[in-house]
């Protein structure tokens, strides 16, 4: 789990908290192929691994394509 | 008391009526298409739904849907649908879904004669879908019965939570007789209900008696349906010892049980030196050849089954040993002899009457053979 | 509010489908849109055939049905007569809806029973070893068409709508948020809905065709897929294409209410 603090447009604060559950996670690559943002890279053990957590904007996308339910994206607003 | 002149399948429509069936679904087929047509008029009289399938697989689906939704279902076949059905009797079997066949049996195999009797399908009654199983199969041997039998068959499926085939015949199901119809409507079994928290329910954990509590699709109760092999939970599982135990219980829950099915009936003298074991409709040219036979000082007894599977092996066993010869009387190639045969187990003669050209069997026929026991 | 969550089987999971498997995409966007929908999870009935596509009642907390190969749809018939207010939702694979399954299909549609079916197609059967179905492509290499399959596919969505189904609609897998909506408005559609979700099995039909992995199969159905509207106005390239989108959403009376008129 990985929890990130990001300035929103408004300039109010966004807390986005994206969790991978590698116990479901069957190293498919469809979350790193897919962020628009590049937030995913391929760990050395083929998982997914946050790499780029500032950029996250809370598009859902992992959370929709993952066919596993690995990755969850919590927003608060 | 009423009184009917009815035909057997139409004994077996009203049957179904006063057992509290509310759902039918089947596909038209001689001989059984009467069951059909006054199903089509009777069910929406009584709130009921009638459904014409696009095939008889899909008959004993909507069937098998309409049960597990919680209402008495059943449907009417022959032959050849008969055998389109084995694939969902089976799932009606491991799901343990309640639901009567009513099978009119055709002179076959393949189309064969599509109006005219046969007692040929019950090994395919017993065995016709795959897999290790116990079958629940009745067979009515007059009008009467029709109607008394369709009421137990829907009984004993809600009793077992199982599949129950009524084995009526084109001249049983086509022929008319007086049928007495009690005013108090039948005693009525109902499958067990589920009790208590629902988050606990298992919708396959076996109760007392080996039959598990069954919600219906709609309940607070989740049920988990499926004919692939279930733990308690409903949910699919290939693990041997999961798989073992559901057969034992498949087969335990019927097997420990079989005395509350129909018992054979024994009609004749005190000590018979000769029993005709017969079933359906040639159990009436059976009776016919046994009061003969007795009129002539012979002592000749007749027993009729009235449940056919489970075959009743220790009845058969018992009379083996009190009479000289057994004498099997039914409209196949002698399907139910090698049955009689592996219960009397040597400790006397067996013989088989039997008729496979598309007539009844009558009773000069059982004469004759008797005459050389 | 509910949530997706209240109709997953968390403790059933992972699931039995393979490493980019596209079934768990549909599994997730139906337990949104029940979600969305707020439908209570014992007033849902989740019907499937065999195949992968088939296990999808392992893992949800509504009531499940999982009958014999091709059979759903007469199954859910009988559930829904007897229980009309309970949603039924079909789940077959392509070769369960449009091979075994095909007779029943046409028959659910044109009596216009009030179920949602949902077809997931992956373009083969995938629990028995990649085998082509009705709905694989032509020329297409699987277990059993080593030299490229030799029949025509056919479209499974216009024989729905030419049976009479009230509702008809394609999307992919890739198109998630599409499918969930397609989800919605098939289940709250009164009479037979059907939706078609074209999904990857990278284990079998990618493979066999060379289409890549998980994304790389995402992607090529991407590619894949017109449009209805921009579909419905090529000339010549149809044929390469799937198209994506409603093709039917109509009012007709569903077949209880038939039933009950006649009555």
């Amino acid at each position: 789990m990985v929890i990130l603090i990001l300035p929103a447009k408004t300039g109010k604060q966004r807390h986005i908290a994206i969790h991978l559950d590698h116990n479901l996670c069957k190293r498919c690559g469809i979350c790193v192929a897919f962020c628009p943002q590049g937030v995913f890279v391929t760990g050395d053990d083929g998982y997914p691994v946050v790499a780029a957590t500032e950029k996250c904007t809370g598009c859902q996308l992992c959370f929709y394509r993952c066919p596993d339910f690995a990755v969850e994206v919590e927003v608060d607003k | 008391m009423a009184t009917f002149f009815w035909q057997g399948n139409e004994a077996c429509a009203y049957g179904a009526m006063a057992a509290g069936a509310r759902f039918f679904a089947g596909y038209p087929i001689s001989p059984s298409s009467e069951i059909a047509e006054l199903c089509s008029r009777l069910l929406p009289e009584r709130e009921g739904i009638y459904v014409q399938m696009e095939d008889e697989i899909a008959s004993l689906a909507a069937v098998i849907g309409a049960s597990v939704g919680g209402m008495r279902a059943f449907t009417a076949t022959s032959g050849p649908g008969f055998s389109l059905m084995q694939e969902n009797l089976g799932f009606a079997v491991m799901a343990e879904v309640p639901c009567v066949i009513i099978h009119a049996q055709r002179f076959g195999p393949a189309t064969g004669i599509a109006t005219a009797p046969a007692q040929a399908d019950v090994m395919q009654a017993r065995w016709g879908t795959h897999g290790d199983y116990q079958m629940l199969v009745l067979s009515p041997s007059s009008v009467q019965e029709c109607y008394d039998l369709t009421v137990a068959a829907f009984n004993l499926a809600e009793r077992f939570r199982s599949p129950v085939i009524l084995l009526t015949d084109a001249a049983l199901a086509h022929l008319r007789e007086t049928v007495t119809v009690s005013d108090t409507p039948p005693p009525r079994h109902c499958r067990p209900q589920p009790e208590g928290d629902s988050a606990l329910y298992r919708p396959y954990a076996p109760g007392p008696d080996l039959i598990p509590a069954m919600a219906a699709f709609g309940d607070c109760y989740i049920q988990r349906v499926t004919g692939l092999v279930h733990d308690e939970q409903g949910y699919s599982s290939s693990a041997p010892a999961v798989a073992a135990g559901l057969v034992r219980r498949l087969q335990e829950k019927i097997l420990l049980y079989q005395d509350e099915l129909p018992s054979p009936v024994y009609t004749g003298p005190e000590e018979p030196e000769i029993l005709l074991v017969s079933y359906g409709i040639s159990v009436r040219a059976a009776q016919a050849a046994a009061q003969r036979a007795q009129a002539w000082g012979h002592r000749v007894g007749c027993l009729r089954l009235r449940a056919l599977w489970p075959f009743p092996e220790a009845v058969i066993g018992d009379w083996a040993r009190r009479v000289r010869a057994v004498l099997v009387v039914e409209m196949n190639y002698g399907q139910l002899r090698r049955e009689v045969e592996l219960a009397v187990a040597g400790r006397c003669r067996v013989s088989g009457v039997n008729r496979y050209d598309a007539e009844v069997v009558t009773s000069g026929e059982i004469l004759a053979a008797l005459t050389k026991s | 509010m509910a949530s997706y969550r209240d109709y997953l089987a968390w403790e059933r999971l992972p699931h039995l489908w393979c490493a980019g498997c596209g079934h768990g995409v549909i599994l997730k966007a139906l337990t949104l849109a029940l979600a969305a929908l707020e439908v209570p999870p014992d007033k849902v009935v989740v019907a499937s055939g065999i195949g992968c596509s088939g296990r999808i009642g392992d893992y949800v907390t509504t009531h499940r049905f999982q009958g014999t190969h091709g059979r759903t749809l007469a199954f859910a018939t009988g559930i829904h007569l007897a229980r009309p207010e309970v949603k039924v939702i079909c789940v077959m694979g392509d070769g369960d809806a449009a091979a075994i399954g095909g007779n029943h299909l046409i028959h659910a549609a044109r009596r216009n029973v009030d179920l949602t079916a949902i077809v997931p197609n992956n373009l083969n059967y995938g629990m028995t070893g990649g085998q082509f179905s009705p709905l694989t492509p032509p020329a297409s290499i699987s277990s059993t068409s080593r030299q490229g399959k030799a029949e025509p596919a056919f479209d499974i969505c216009h024989l729905a709508v030419v049976a009479g189904a009230s509702y008809v609609a394609r999307t992919t897998v890739y198109h998630v948020t599409e499918m969930q909506k397609f989800l919605q408005e098939a289940i709250l559609k009164k009479g037979f809905s059907l939706l078609e979700v074209l999904t990857p099995c990278p284990t079998y039909y990618g493979r066999y065709n060379a289409l890549g992995e998980a994304a790389q199969m995402l992607e090529w159905l991407n590619r894949s897929v017109i449009p209805l509207a921009r579909y419905r106005q090529m000339s010549g390239d149809e044929a390469r294409y799937w198209w994506r989108g409603r093709l039917v959403d109509r009012e007709a009376p569903d077949f209880l209410s038939r039933l009950k008129g006649a009555g």
